[in-house]
């Protein structure tokens, strides 16, 4: 009896919330946002890029994801110790900009689908990715994850979104967006930035004035809280599994684990089956 | 519309683990080109095709010389090297050593080395005796072994008899590297490895930088037979003269074989002697009593008292090295010694492995060593670079493996040029300092250690 009663409240939860929240926006994507993306769309992929913060993040990101999905067992055991440990996945990353994590994705053997708000990233992602002849199993799209979502519903067994959510419209909608895309036991990815002072110096004060990031890239208010990431994946069905601190060296264009959370910090889920 | 988008792309990942052997549209491209296949290039052709992680990629090794034939016979080569324990654990994951184990092999459990104008006497072994510090082992034999496991690797492809002409080095990205050999053939490739050697090519087309210089000395080599069939020949033992360094590294109970770094003049004269002559030559040098230098033996005596208060090991048992009745016949050649560094070793694409970019002095038997340290260095930073979807070529990956390896190699080559400028005098003061130095090294058991231990790397 009590049973059902929680599991008719976590219905009710999950429906609720989110037929009032497109009542109150439309959509997840911030104009503003996009159009400063766009600005520097063309430098995304130059030769000096190779050392800049979000493609030297792949040396963290690539393998969290990698030893998340052998963790919760989606790998398969026969590729698990090949060069192509990710295949038979099917892995969505949103808000995939260039392509910086979706190709390493791709490369792993996962079956990698990149959306973006953005048509000139997109177009520059596809670009790129059409040069190196195995990411084969690589599409790109123009969408918004809502729009995506709503044609793709428990679909992938990884979603991610790197670097995404600190620059997106009401951000639980977009983390119940996400989390639609899953099948149930599906892993859910993200790295974002903290709420704190120490956050606001570093990844907006330093990082402007360093060149690290263009001007204008964060915004302070957007940044948001590991328990509150954590509150938003739980109220979409998702149990979180770690939260990880992350570190930027600048001089040595290095990321390392670090258990502080008060700067970067990326997180792992699943989806709980129901 | 986007799930008819994943199955069908998803069909195309059952062939996505040999997708870089079969999409890519020539068959001359290949992920990995391996410049060179001496014991170095060999080696990491090998050590990378059996990387499970690589196993998906296709490697090419390029090599000038004919195809290798040789085979095992009783006669002992006369180009030997004394392998580490590292490199030992390298072969027997390649599955080189069982080959090797099947042939011949010489443990050493101890290297002596003494100095000609002081008593003074330097020991290294690892806890007595026990462990080996060091295997002889023939040049030849590792590139046999090498033949034998390449042979059986389908990712790997050898095209002997191709001179390397000139590599075309990517400058853009997404530009790959072409390499041109002397007939006219051309391969290209993601990453290129540069195992070519000394005046290597692909050094060469880097453009970097490169400090060198000739130590004006060369290197004989002889197969020698001893006079006492000894139970045991397990010490490989140096011996300091004026001129250069005399090292006897075993092979078996009754020969060992010789590493004699001289004067080019010395050289040249010890070439042209009869065998009888040599060998009457050899022994002197070995067993000459070199007039001591009264300073340096009251300094070093006075040190020895001290130490022995100081309950440190003094005076070593002075053991006899071995004296030599006739040397193998035309086993005799000499080879020129130099020093060289590059002051890189990688640059978007290309990586520089072995004597490709680092030379040094035989003296302390590390020169293929430093090679073989690299290669394990590489394969674990490519694997890791490959497990988390980086291309090979990846600037990142490969700066890693520079710094790694440069703080490794770049200690280890300066000590050994010092130590062979040191032993090339016999100004006083130097020869004070230096039996000083012996000695010391030899009482101290932790810079011992610690010398055995960055050379075993
Ligand atoms: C007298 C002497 C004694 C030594 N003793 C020791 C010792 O006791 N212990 C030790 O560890 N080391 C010793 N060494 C050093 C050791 O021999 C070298 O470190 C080792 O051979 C280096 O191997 P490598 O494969 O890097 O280079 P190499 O052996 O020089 O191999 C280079 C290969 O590349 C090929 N090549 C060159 N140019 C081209 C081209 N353009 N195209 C295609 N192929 C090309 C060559 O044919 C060759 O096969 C000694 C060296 C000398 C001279
Ligand atoms: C900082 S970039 C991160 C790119 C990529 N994930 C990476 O880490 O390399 C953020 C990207 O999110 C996209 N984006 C922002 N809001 C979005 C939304 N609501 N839906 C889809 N993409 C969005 C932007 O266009 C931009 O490309």
């Amino acid at each position: 009896m009590l049973k059902t009663v929680e599991k008719l409240i976590i219905k009710w939860k999950s429906i609720l919330p989110n037929s009032l929240r497109s009542l109150a926006t439309t959509t997840t994507i911030d104009e503003r946002e996009l159009k400063n993306f766009e600005k520097h769309s063309e430098s995304w992929w130059d030769q000096s890029n190779e050392g800049n913060a979000l493609h030297s993040m792949n040396f963290l990101r690539v393998p969290f994801i990698r030893d998340g999905l052998i963790d919760t067992c989606l790998v398969n055991e026969k590729y698990r110790d090949t060069a192509v440990p990710l295949t038979g996945l099917k892995i969505l990353d949103v808000g995939c900009g260039g392509g910086y994590l979706s190709e390493p994705l791709a490369r792993l053997g996962g079956e990698v689908v990149g959306i973006d708000a953005s048509n000139n990233l997109v177009t520059i992602a596809r670009e790129h990715a059409g040069k190196d002849k195995t990411l084969n199993n690589l599409t790109y799209m123009v969408s918004s994850i809502e729009d995506f979502s709503s044609k793709n519903l428990e679909i992938f067994d990884a979603v991610v979104a790197s670097e995404v959510i600190e620059h997106v419209n009401d951000q639980s909608r977009f983390v119940n967006e996400c989390v639609k895309c899953l099948k149930p036991d599906g892993s859910i990815f993200l790295t974002t930035i903290n709420k704190t002072f120490l956050s606001k110096l570093f990844a907006i004060c330093v990082a402007e004035t360093m060149g690290i990031v263009p001007v204008g890239t964060h915004e302070y208010d957007k940044f948001i809280e590991p328990h509150i990431l954590q509150r938003m994946l739980e109220d979409s069905n998702c149990c979180t599994r770690i939260i990880h601190g992350m570190f930027y060296n600048y001089l040595t264009n290095n990321w390392s684990w670090v258990s502080d959370t008060s700067i970067c910090y990326a997180t792992h889920a699943v989806k709980v089956s129901s | 519309m986007l799930n008819a988008v994943l199955r069908k792309s998803f069909s195309k990942s059952a062939c996505r683990r040999f997708a870089s052997s079969t999409s890519l549209s020539s068959e001359n491209h290949y992920d990995i080109i391996v410049a060179g296949g001496g014991m170095v290039g060999s080696t990491l052709a090998c050590t990378l095709s059996k990387n499970p992680i690589l196993s998906n990629r296709k490697i090419l090794l390029l090599e000038a010389s004919k195809e290798f034939n040789w085979k095992p016979t009783e006669k002992y080569s006369n180009r030997v090297v004394a392998l580490n324990p590292n490199t030992r654990k390298l072969f027997e994951k390649i599955g080189f050593w069982k080959h090797i184990e099947n042939v011949r092999y010489s443990p050493v459990c101890k290297i002596q080395a003494w100095d000609a104008l002081s008593e003074s006497m330097i020991s290294f072994d690892s806890n007595n005796h026990v462990d080996e510090v060091a295997y002889i082992v023939e040049n030849s034999l590792i590139l046999y072994a090498a033949n034998i496991e390449n042979q059986s690797l389908h990712n790997l492809n050898i095209i002997n008899d191709a001179k390397i002409k000139s590599c075309n080095l990517a400058i853009h990205e997404d530009e790959e590297i072409q390499v041109e050999l002397e007939n006219g053939a051309s391969y290209t490739c993601e990453l290129l490895l540069g195992c070519d050697g000394v005046n290597s090519k692909v050094r060469e087309a880097m453009g970097v930088q490169y400090v060198g210089w000739n130590y004006k000395q060369m290197g004989l080599v002889a197969t020698l037979n001893l006079s006492e069939d000894t139970e045991e020949n397990r010490i490989a033992w140096q011996r300091y003269i004026p001129t250069g360094t005399i090292a006897l590294l075993p092979l078996n109970t009754k020969q060992s074989s010789l590493v004699w770094c001289n004067t080019n003049e010395n050289i040249k004269q010890l070439l042209k002697l009869s065998p009888e002559q040599f060998v009457d030559e050899l022994n002197s040098a070995l067993w000459k009593q070199y007039e001591k230098n009264d300073i340096v033996n009251q300094a070093t005596k006075c040190l020895g008292s001290i130490l022995k208060t100081l309950d440190a090991p003094a005076n070593i048992m002075q053991q006899l090295p071995p004296s030599i009745c006739s040397i193998e016949e035309s086993s005799r050649a000499a080879f020129p010694l130099g020093f060289g560094h590059a002051a890189n070793y990688i640059r978007k694409g290309v990586a520089l492995v072995g004597d490709a970019a680092h030379r040094v002095h035989p003296l302390g038997g590390q020169g293929v060593n430093l090679g073989f340290g690299d290669i394990c260095s590489l394969d674990e930073i490519l694997g890791n670079a490959a497990y988390s979807g980086r291309k090979l070529n990846n600037l990142l990956d490969l700066r890693k493996y520079e710094t790694a390896r440069q703080r490794h190699n770049v200690p280890t080559m300066l000590a050994l040029d010092g130590l062979q400028k040191l032993y090339t005098t016999d100004f006083t003061p130097v020869v004070l300092l230096r039996s000083l130095g012996l000695q010391l090294t030899h009482a101290l058991t932790p810079v011992k250690r610690a010398i055995i231990e960055q050379a075993s790397h």
